[in-house]
């Protein structure tokens, strides 16, 4: 924590000493918290120009989205970039947020680690309350000129405030001018900031822009308005209106906890005797272990807490490690879920037409030093995608992209080790970045995502974190290769599909005419060629959010044939289209439709089709059909029915080891209420 | 069976000539259609056109396609596209003998974009597939109305052609009434629109490139040696081989070929005097199988003292490719292939002015003609 580093006052020296010493200590004086960062700018990511521009934008726009999430709004995010010379530039950024209360933007904006989230334990982007008022900061420092920030909060008699704000760098404390009421037309709520900053506005790699993209990909319940330097505008649009779980609160795990945390935790708890505190500051330590941990540190239960000495406390760190402790609950986490991902994934990378979307992979949380985090993966391939690079990766901690160092990030080395060559991607002896016309992304979301420097640029590596991203990675590889592996077949028997629709009936034709006689009909030949059951699936676009789906099925076999189609479907965006059909039998609650096909006749063809609409229209693979009642090697263009197709999934939820009763539970709310007492 | 259908067309007129190869193209689409209407799966049988399958044919000395046979089945996308193009291009043929017009391959090509699958992706393919209609057919392609583009061909010496032109008929001598770089060789020399009186003239010699062209007209060796200097820019066109032919088979002239010493250069005397894998249907038509190889020979480079240029990797698996060729299959050319691979060289003709411009006609040329008896 940049707290406890900041350089203290050095121990006074011995009255003893020589008059050096003297000498020195009148020099010796208090370093406040911004003088440090003034002098160490490149800690917190403003080591070059170009960097520093973005910094200050992704640290504001995460601010925002924090902000919107927590107050249940879906967020609306406006981010321009004004030149006003070769290297000044003017940066807004607007949102709409709750709002902050006017008393304390000075605050927020003004002052160093000063933050509603520092002390929760929970995921959000912003961790430390350092980035925004750094940044305000930096643009003082470069170019002389205030902040202007401007926040209105809910209500209708409310007014929004609007004031000039510089830092103080000596003492950390918000200088405000310009401290004025005003009417923000057409604004309900929210928050804007206004600064100017000495910097560089780059294209391509680790530019805004592509901060904000990524932004976009992950958050795809936000909408991104973006005005570059250049006067263009761009829209990422929201691609869902449902919100991420808000992320719970939960309260430190005792695993992995330092010595300072447990005195600093004590001096501050408000609750009567050590047991207490033991009990309800904490999360997962129950009544019983509470016991078992003070009986093994031999401390006494009903001292105060603040009285524990730095002896006792070392003592109850050491009895917690030999105790057994459930693992931190991980219903604080808000992964943003396979079917996002891949929502995000294509709204944003439409424009790429990737041929693939592998199906992205969450992972269930796992904990480590108490600590709970959860990995997520996806890959998308294919289509304008460049082939003859390194595949591109995308990192994310917590929703808030990673741009930078990407060689010193754990996710890049997760993805080095391992062997892409499996999956269907080239890669120089099986180790390093793979290539091809990939995609990956990976998010790793955590109520302390361990990054390696204060600038959050790059996650930490460690065993567990690593081996949970290379599990992920290949779950989604896997689903890339068979997805590989079926494009390959479907390409080998697509090609006689063209010959008997397109190339044999040319013939026919060309050679009737040539010859001056009848066309001759091609159903036995087509039979010759084919003898399979053949499925065509087609997707038309209607609008943005209504596709129509289209099985055309051939019987090119030389007996009538009966079977069934099956397809699992978005149950949220299907509607009278899909029910209307003949040819349709039922849908289960997992929205898995059955149909049915009677007495197909050789060389003729029936039609299914049936549109979605809404929110989940897109995320429909019409690749992914099924069959049953037909032997597999008279069937091309759908798959067997796989065995476990009509028992409805069994939810399995893993638990973290930890051999307890699951009755957590009923006892933390029963310690809430002990708690109160 | 296509072999006596030849003999019967080489003796009737154009016209006759391309009613027959109508009749063929409409046979062949016939097929293709009867074949469809029987509910069979379209398939065809054509002559295997790669080295494994020439033969040497005793009767005309050349090398032409043996019994091995590929067969092309509507099974597959490639073989379905072959015969869709198969029944466009009889269908653009017939049509362009009905309307007395006739195109070059290029035009052809460009002409298929308008024939959705059965489009030509490169000129390679629409000139194959000419080819393949020859050996169906027994036809050339000059009966279908296709023709190739110049090939940039010339010949210089004293022979008189006497050729169609837009002024009628003409008769040119290629030394009197042709500029330095001679006589532009056309696309159809056949006796009808193209006669031949070679004059006084000994002998052929076919050069591959265009500055040892220039250099014998520059120092009057055609002159002095009563010698037709026929320049056949790089492997020679149809019409270049076919001419070279007619001058050894109805006028008697020994033919000689003068390339460089590479790999390449093997293959361009191979064609002129054997026949070309590619063409091996009309060997008999095109190859010369008395023509002569001056040089540049790997001994040449030895006993001249050339100087040489590294042989590549190209160069070492065109070599060795030439080994299990059956037309290099003799003495001469299996030892100099050989020798060529030992030494690891090759040179080019030109290399011969090491010695002065004058070395190649007044010592190099006189003394391997003479060797040849020639001289």
């Amino acid at each position: 924590m940049p707290s406890d580093e900041v350089p203290k006052e050095p121990a006074a020296p011995k009255e003893k000493k020589t008059a050096t010493a003297v000498k020195l200590a009148s020099k010796q004086q208090e370093i406040s918290v911004t003088e440090f960062f003034e002098k160490n700018k490149q800690i917190l990511g403003f080591d070059s120009r170009s960097k520093s521009l973005l910094m200050g934008i992704k640290e504001a726009v995460d601010n925002s989205l924090d902000a919107c999430e927590e107050a249940g709004f879906l967020p609306d995010i406006q981010v321009s970039i004004e030149r006003l010379n070769d290297e000044d530039y003017r940066i807004r950024i607007e949102d709409n947020g709750p709002g902050i209360v006017h008393k304390m933007m000075p605050n927020v904006f003004g002052r160093l680690l000063y933050g509603s989230r520092f002390h929760a334990l929970r995921q959000s982007r912003g961790q430390q309350g350092i980035g925004i008022s750094a940044t305000v900061m930096y643009g003082n420092i470069t170019t002389g000129k205030p902040a202007h920030v401007m926040s209105k909060i809910e209500g209708d008699d409310e007014v929004a405030w609007g004031m000039d704000i510089v830092i103080d760098t000596k003492t950390n404390r918000p200088i405000v001018t310009n401290d004025k009421a005003f009417t923000w037309e057409g604004k309900e709520h929210g928050t804007s900031i206004e600064y100017t900053i000495k910097g560089r506005y780059i294209t391509g790699k680790q530019s805004v822009f592509e901060y904000l993209k990524d932004t976009a990909i992950v958050n795809p319940h936000a909408e991104i308005t973006f005005h570059d330097p250049d006067g263009t505008r761009y829209v990422f649009e929201r691609a869902t209106d449902i919100m991420p779980p808000k992320p719970k609160e939960i309260k430190p795990h005792p695993e992995g906890m330092e010595i300072g945390d447990l005195l600093k935790y004590a001096s501050n708890s408000q609750q009567k005797t050590v047991r207490a505190f033991l009990k309800n500051d904490f999360s997962r330590i129950t009544d019983r272990i509470a016991s078992e941990i003070l009986e093994k540190a031999k401390v006494d239960g009903e001292k105060k807490p603040e009285k524990l000495t730095r002896d006792e406390a070392i003592s109850i760190l050491d009895a917690i490690k030999t105790v057994k402790i459930m693992a931190p609950p991980t219903d604080c986490l808000s992964p943003i879920g396979d079917t996002l991902i891949k929502k995000g994934l294509m709204h944003v990378l439409d424009g790429l037409r990737p041929e693939y979307y592998a199906t992205p992979v969450t992972r269930s949380p796992k904990a480590v030093n108490g600590n709970p985090f959860v990995v997520e993966a996806g890959i998308v391939y294919g289509g304008d995608i460049p082939s003859d690079g390194q595949v591109q990766i995308l990192r994310f901690a917590n929703r808030v992209p990673l741009l930078y160092q990407q060689g010193a990030c754990a996710i890049t080395k997760a993805i080095s080790e391992m062997d892409w060559r499996r999956y269907g991607l080239e890669q120089r002896g099986g180790k390093g970045i793979p290539f091809g016309p990939a995609i990956i992304l990976v998010h790793v979301a955590s109520t302390k995502v361990p990054f390696t420097s204060e600038g959050k640029e790059a996650v930490a590596s460690f065993p567990e974190l690593q081996s949970e991203i290379g599990l992920a990675l290949r779950l989604c590889a896997r689903n890339l290769k068979s997805h590989l592996n079926k494009m390959e077949r479907k390409n080998k028997t697509h090609a006689k599909f063209e010959i008997v629709q397109e190339i044999l009936p040319d013939m026919a034709q060309k050679a009737a005419a040539h010859l001056g006689r009848p066309v001759p009909n091609l159903d036995m030949t087509i039979t010759r060629i084919m003898n399979v059951v053949w499925v065509e699936p087609s997707v038309k676009k209607l609008g943005k959010k209504e596709r129509e789906i289209t099985y055309t099925v051939y019987n090119y076999t030389n007996t009538p044939r009966s079977f069934r189609l099956h397809a699992q479907v978005p149950k949220e965006a299907v509607n009278l289209t899909l029910f209307t059909n003949p040819a349709f039998l039922d849908m289960n609650d997992e929205g898995k439709a059955n149909w049915e096909i009677t007495d197909l006749q050789p060389s003729k063809n029936t039609v299914i089709t049936f549109e979605l609409k809404g929110d989940m229209a897109d995320t429909f693979d019409a690749d992914d059909i099924f069959f049953s009642g037909l032997n597999p090697a008279m069937v091309m263009g759908a798959e067997q029915l796989p065995g476990d197709w009509g028992i409805k999934g069994m939810e399995i939820t893993q638990t973290d080891e930890g051999d307890f009763v699951d009755d957590d539970e009923e006892e933390e709310t029963e310690v809430e209420d002990l708690g109160d007492e | 069976m296509t072999r006596k259908r030849r003999r019967r067309w080489k003796t009737l007129a154009t016209n006759e000539r391309q009613k027959v190869a109508l009749d063929e193209l409409t046979g062949v689409v016939e097929q293709i259609y009867d074949q469809l209407d029987g509910g069979m799966i379209p398939s065809m049988e054509l002559p295997m056109r790669s080295k494994r399958n020439i033969e040497f044919d005793g009767q005309h000395n050349v090398w032409k396609y043996g019994d091995l046979k590929t067969s092309r089945s509507a099974k597959t996308v490639n073989g379905a596209v072959m015969m869709l193009r198969t029944v466009y291009t009889a269908d653009f043929i017939n049509e362009m003998i009905r309307e007395s017009k006739s195109s070059t391959l290029r035009e052809m090509y460009y002409i298929s974009e308008g024939w959705h699958n059965a489009k030509f992706h490169s000129q390679d393919e629409s000139n194959l597939l000419a080819e393949d209609l020859e050996t169906i057919t027994g036809c050339m392609r000059e009966d279908f109305k296709l023709r190739p583009e110049e090939s940039g061909a010339h010949v210089y010496g004293d022979v008189n052609f006497t050729t169609n032109t837009r002024k009628g008929m003409k008769t040119m001598n290629c030394l009197d009434d042709v500029s330095e770089a001679g006589f532009a060789v056309p696309y159809n020399v056949e006796e009808d629109t193209f006669r031949i009186d070679p004059g006084n003239a000994k002998f052929v010699m076919a050069i591959e490139t265009g500055g040892m062209f220039a250099r014998l007209i520059e120092n009057g060796f055609p002159e002095k040696n009563d010698c037709i200097l026929v320049h056949l820019s790089g492997q020679p066109a149809r019409s270049t081989r076919r001419l070279i032919k007619r001058l050894n088979e109805e006028h008697g002239l020994p033919v000689t070929v003068f390339t460089d010493g590479d790999p390449w250069s093997f293959r361009i005397f191979a064609s002129v005097a054997y026949g070309a894998i590619k063409t091996a249907h009309i060997s008999e038509y095109l190859a010369t199988p008395t023509a002569q190889f001056i040089g540049v020979t790997a001994s040449d480079i030895l006993n001249y003292d050339l100087p040489t240029d590294k042989l590549n990797d190209k160069d070492v698996g065109a070599l060795n490719a030439e080994l299990s060729d059956p037309r290099f299959a003799d003495e001469f050319w299996v030892n100099e292939i050989q020798a060529m691979l030992g030494m690891g060289k090759k040179s080019e003709q030109q290399a011969l002015a090491k010695y002065g411009l004058d070395y190649v006609t007044d010592t190099y040329l006189p003394e391997k003609l003479t060797d040849m008896g020639i001289l």
